[in-house]
């Protein structure tokens, strides 16, 4: 099964490695999972 | 992991329920991915946020584990994510990971 099939997913992302924009568009292929937050974190 | 986020992280498993939430880091490196997981399962390790002490146990994957990447399309997994992947320390993350979720994950 499909890992995030009719998941709520939750992105933290990072502005240093993949941003949250970036894991949004991969999840974004999954019909039936939802992304309800998505945030790129800095380090810096 | 930044307070605001452990904030809306908080009240989201509240609202959906932890059971349904899958968190997607993107992580530069495996210690700060494997804090930030920690921070989701087990509680915040610094006590700094709202996190400390609470034990959600959420379903955490870093962006480059394969488990994730065979879950999405090839293609845009390619565009979006491809260049990082061959740039981070994909073995290292997925271990980091592998751990924490065998350690404290609750929904697997």
């Amino acid at each position: 099964m499909n890992l995030l099939e009719n998941k709520k997913v939750i992105i933290i992302g990072d502005r240093d490695g993949v941003p949250g924009q970036a894991i949004e568009e991969c999840v974004k292929t999954v019909s039936s999972a939802t992304v309800v937050y998505s945030a790129t974190e800095c380090f810096v | 992991m930044d307070l605001e986020n452990q904030n809306r992280v908080k009240a989201l498993t509240e609202e959906h329920g932890a059971e349904n939430i899958v968190v997607v880091f993107g992580a530069a490196e495996a210690e700060s991915a494997g804090l930030a997981a920690e921070t989701v399962t087990a509680g915040d390790p610094t006590f700094a946020g709202s996190l400390a002490g609470v034990e959600l146990g959420l379903t955490v994957y870093h962006v480059v584990e394969p488990e994730f990447k065979a879950a999405v399309d090839a293609d845009v997994y390619e565009e979006q994510v491809g260049m990082m992947e061959m740039v981070l320390e994909v073995e290292e993350i997925s271990e980091e990971m592998t751990n924490v979720r065998n350690e404290f994950c609750k929904y697997l």
